[in-house]
């Protein structure tokens, strides 16, 4: 019933338009309303992403709920073309979800301009869906620059003291980052005169090309992911942001990144990330191992998060880009493909997980205004209800079997020892880091006696916040105990993808 | 001697403008104060009739008359018409700052519009002579709109500025024009580029070096730009807005016809030499202006670093290259017309608002108009999906699609520098708080036009292929 219908344009213009809708009701007295509004739009989305799952054929790889090509800027041979295989919609699902926990999480808790902080996340979830679905590149970059707008209004003007550095930081480096990205797709459009990835995928070149494009390409999503050493602007940004725009950031911003190396990078340059493929195997083992310890050392629970996710997401890169040891070790596919699908379950497992660590930390501090760990102690024994969710994704945070966070990272380990077994080794190392982290700030904060007087007069969490945990506790456990329909909805298109990076492009 | 009857109705709108101008000197003399309302209205009725004339004089293919010195094409009409366009907007824009402040008089429409004649005689402009009338004609009133509030010491010091280096760039420009008289032996455009092949090719280069001094003057391209910042900072921001806008499009076309029509053949020459230009007017535009505390002159660096954008797309002497650049050209006078009239909109009697400062708050006191500006900057920053977006993109790719990766790698490196002064207006207005909850104050056109002006460059950043198509036709 749905195959006429423009899915994918509804799903990006609804958050959008409704964004603006909810601008309207801009002054004091409609706060109400503009929670409403917001509430509505961004559940509305999320049922219309729903028939993009539902719908979804999971036998083939090629794109779906495809529309267009029409024509929009006939000067550079521009199209709105949109379309979606089994990787980049799972994340559609998740953008969509992660924005109605946003909308509910800044109910109460944000009282200055609530309009145009309702309005500037649903218009940022539209751009995040415009990334995922456009199947033209210059249409990529538009909404992967446009997002940083919104982003950078969320963080300035809802944030924290600092928020100002943090904000322009994060604008500047992403920004800086895209840049070069949109030198290689101009010189990619000079070369092929289009702008449709599939053609720049089919697109053969020599190898100092290649290297020069996919360096271009690290650059913008390296920075985006973030990978070390250019993760810096993350730790201040996520500190800074209001609860929900950290949740944004490190469920889906991050992933953004990665996706862009499934994109553009792995299928652009195939010759080039193999040449390179150590560098990124390097950096990724860095950001797990390094990044691990940077966390164990932080004071502030928004820091330790932030790091934690860096180090997470070094999982992700790590299962694409070692695809090619995998190969030439073991002389097939298989354990690859095991790499690459883990490295998408950790993207989305860990957009899960990170929203879930955030709203909790949330929770904390819009009762205690501070997030120092060293403030708090004993929550359990005044929060026991929010003591057991905290401890609960901490759980999954560390990768405890049984929880999302297990699958994704246990798949990328698993296919590393196929690579090389020190990888495999120094990848597992976080399991002891990311627990240690994890678990020793729920020692601090959680356990132990009430540490102070403001703790002891914390109230535990109402409906609204139970309800949006709750919702995270099942999405983080069915993930985690049956992994099997999302692991059934990309096997096709990760099967096709590493078929068509092992060819050559020399 | 046969003398050949030259077709008058070519240019008509030039005919018509002269007209109306001198008839509005008249009957200014005759109006009271009360009753100046239709000085202004007379203006506006002539930009209109002006724009209704250029667009049925269209006939679609290259004409030249007037004996070689006057040419129309399709270029010259789109461009008019963006002229026509950008002075209307200034003239709304200016009516209430020039009455808040006693300068309310005719001198500022009939000035204005002797400009503006300047600046199509340039546009159409088919010999050396034609485009320097048509360029003194717009300096000279430049000069006298600066100095127009004579008792302001700043407006002064400004004007005189502008008037001795303007003089001296035309002084240049007039030498480098006399050395391509001596070789090639003629005046008109489609001439020199024929009789350029055979000429002298040290001294056509040394006019050519003259000729661009001049014409970098006029178009402040670094490092001949000492004067944009002290003139737009001194004038009356009406002024500023008049100066800021529709000049570039006439600069543009200038840079056209002389490089382009008249000189293609010596294009390793002059792409060399703009190249140069291009670079620092990025560095220094984009650098500079992260330390000024005064709006004025913060766009007036910016306006530098948009001329060194609007440099790349002719270096590379492609017809696309060209067209890349007009699109540029219309893009900014665009976001330069609404970044003024931000802060004219901002500036009340006694206040002129344009401190960085002023911008503190503008959130609270008017979400509606920081949303406008918050469009207007980050279009300039060239952050999709707003126009500058595209205009930057336009000449990127032309300048890749040239072999030059390397400058079009410095372009973007100083593109995102200049980000950050962007983004700093963007912080002021959401980020801090105001200074004072005092709500704007004025009229209603002004406020329409200005919100019509910002959803344009976000309208048409949305669906940027219609104007595109309408640069790329203008030069095939």
């Amino acid at each position: 019933m749905f195959a006429d219908w423009p899915l994918l344009s509804l799903v990006i213009w609804t958050p959008i338009l409704g964004g603006l809708a909810v601008l309207s009701a801009n002054s004091e007295s409609q706060k109400t309303v503009a929670r409403g509004l917001a509430l509505l739009f961004s559940v509305l989305t999320f049922i219309l992403s729903i028939p993009l799952y539902a719908a979804f054929d999971a036998t083939t790889a090629a794109m779906q709920f495809v529309e267009g090509p029409v024509e929009w800027i006939p000067r550079f041979n521009i199209y709105y073309n949109l379309g979606v295989d089994g990787i980049a919609m799972p994340l559609i699902l998740l953008t969509s979800f992660m924005t109605v926990l946003v909308v509910l999480a800044g109910w109460e808790v944000i009282k200055e301009r609530v309009a145009q902080y309702m309005a500037a996340f649903l218009i940022m979830e539209g751009l995040m869906i415009g990334v995922f679905a456009a199947l033209d590149a210059a249409l990529f970059y538009v909404f992967w620059e446009a997002m940083l707008i919104p982003m950078f209004l969320i963080i300035g003007i809802w944030g924290g003291p600092r928020r100002v550095y943090a904000t322009m930081k994060f604008f500047l480096y992403t920004f800086f980052g895209s840049v070069f990205m949109l030198i290689a797709l101009l010189y990619l459009y000079f070369q092929t005169n289009s702008f449709l990835i599939t053609d720049f995928q089919q697109y053969n070149m020599g190898i100092i090309p290649q290297l020069l494009i996919f360096l271009a390409f690290l650059i913008a999503f390296a920075v985006k992911v973030p990978m070390w050493p250019v993760h810096t602007w993350l730790p201040d940004a996520h500190v800074e942001a209001p609860t929900g725009g950290s949740v944004i950031l490190a469920a889906i911003m991050l992933k953004l990144g990665a996706y862009g190396f499934l994109r553009f990078s792995l299928p652009i340059t195939p010759d080039a990330s193999q040449e390179l493929d150590w560098l990124m195997i390097s950096l990724s083992l860095i950001a797990v191992v390094y990044i691990g310890f940077v966390a164990l050392a932080q004071q502030d629970m928004k820091k330790l998060i932030a790091y934690s996710s860096i180090a997470h997401m070094g999982f992700v890169t790590l299962g694409f880009f070692v695809a090619w040891r995998i190969f030439n070790t073991t002389g097939s596919l298989d354990g690859a493909v095991m790499g690459i699908e883990g490295g998408i379950v950790q993207m989305i497992s860990h957009g899960f997980i990170s929203g879930a660590m955030f709203l909790c930390v949330g929770v904390m501090y819009d009762r205690m205004h501070t997030r120092q760990i060293s403030d708090y102690g004993g929550v359990a024994n005044t929060m026991p209800i929010f003591a057991a969710f905290m401890v609960f994704f901490s759980m999954a945070n560390a990768g405890l079997p049984g929880t999302s966070g297990f699958v994704g990272e246990f798949m990328v380990i698993l296919s590393s020892f196929k690579a090389n077994f020190w990888f495999a080794f120094l990848a597992a190392i976080t399991l002891i880091l990311g627990a240690s982290y994890t678990l020793w700030m729920v020692k601090r904060v959680i356990f132990g006696d009430v540490a102070n007087d403001n703790v002891a007069a914390l109230k535990d969490i109402n409906k609204r916040e139970f309800l949006i945990l709750g919702i995270l506790v099942v999405a983080v456990l069915l993930l985690g105990l049956w992994p099997a329909p999302l692991l059934e909805v990309m096997e096709p298109s990760v099967n096709n993808l590493l078929q068509h990076i092992m060819q050559s492009k020399l | 001697m046969n003398i050949e009857m030259p077709n008058f109705l070519l240019a008509l709108p030039e005919i018509f403008v002269l007209g109306m101008t001198c008839v509005l000197l008249v009957i200014d003399l005759f109006l009271k104060q009360q009753d100046r309302y239709l000085t202004y209205l007379l203006a506006l009725f002539t930009l209109l009739v002006a724009a209704v004339l250029t667009l049925y004089g269209d006939s679609g293919e290259r004409q030249i008359t007037f004996n070689g010195s006057y040419v129309a094409d399709s270029m010259s009409h789109v461009l008019k018409l963006g002229v026509y366009f950008a002075v209307f907007v200034v003239f709304v824009y200016a009516k209430d700052y020039l009455r808040d402040r006693n300068m309310f008089k005719g001198e500022f429409y009939i000035l204005g519009l002797f400009g503006m004649l300047g600046m199509m005689i340039m546009i159409s402009a088919h010999s050396l002579l034609t485009l320097y009338l048509g360029l003194e004609l717009l300096s000279l009133s430049l000069y006298a709109m600066v100095a127009l509030q004579r008792d302001s010491i700043h407006a002064s010091e400004a004007a005189m500025k502008y008037f001795v280096l303007g003089a001296i760039a035309s002084g240049m420009l007039l030498y480098g024009m006399s050395m391509i008289y001596g070789v090639t032996g003629t005046l008109q455009l489609d001439s020199i580029a024929e009789r350029a092949v055979s000429g002298d090719r040290t001294l056509l280069a040394f006019g050519l070096v003259f000729l661009l001094v001049g014409m970098a003057f006029k178009l402040g391209a670094v490092p001949f730009h000492m004067w944009v910042p002290d003139v737009y900072h001194g004038a009356p921001t009406a002024v500023t807005l008049y100066i800021g806008s529709a000049p570039k499009i006439a600069a543009f076309a200038m840079l056209v016809r002389l490089l382009v029509d008249g000189m293609i053949d010596l294009h390793d020459q002059w792409q060399g030499i703009l190249i140069i230009l291009a670079v620092l007017s990025m560095a220094v535009g984009n650098i500079v202006a992260i330390a000024q505390t005064n709006l004025k002159r913060m766009l007036a660096y910016s306006t530098i670093s948009h001329v060194g954008f609007l440099i790349l797309g002719i270096l590379t002497g492609t017809q696309s290259g060209f067209s890349a650049s007009m699109f540029y050209a219309l893009a900014y006078v665009l976001m330069a017309l609404g970044g003024f009239g931000m802060i004219i909109l901002l500036s009340r009697k006694g206040f002129e608002g344009d401190k960085l400062d002023d911008f503190k708050g503008l959130n609270r006191r008017s979400s509606w108009y920081a949303f406008m500006m918050l469009i207007l900057m980050f279009s300039m920053a060239g952050v999709p999906p707003f126009l500058g977006f595209w205009a930057k993109l336009a000449v990127l790719q032309e300048v890749v699609a040239a072999d030059m990766l390397w400058l079009a790698i410095v372009g973007v490196v100083f593109s995102v520098i200049g980000v950050f002064y962007y983004l700093r207006i963007v912080k002021l207005m959401y980020f801090d708080e105001p200074n004072s909850e005092e709500a704007l104050q004025c009229s209603t056109d002004m406020r329409l036009l200005i919100s019509a002006n910002a959803l344009m460059v976000l309208g048409i950043g949305l669906f940027p292929g219609a104007l595109m198509a309408v640069c790329t036709a203008a030069f095939s």
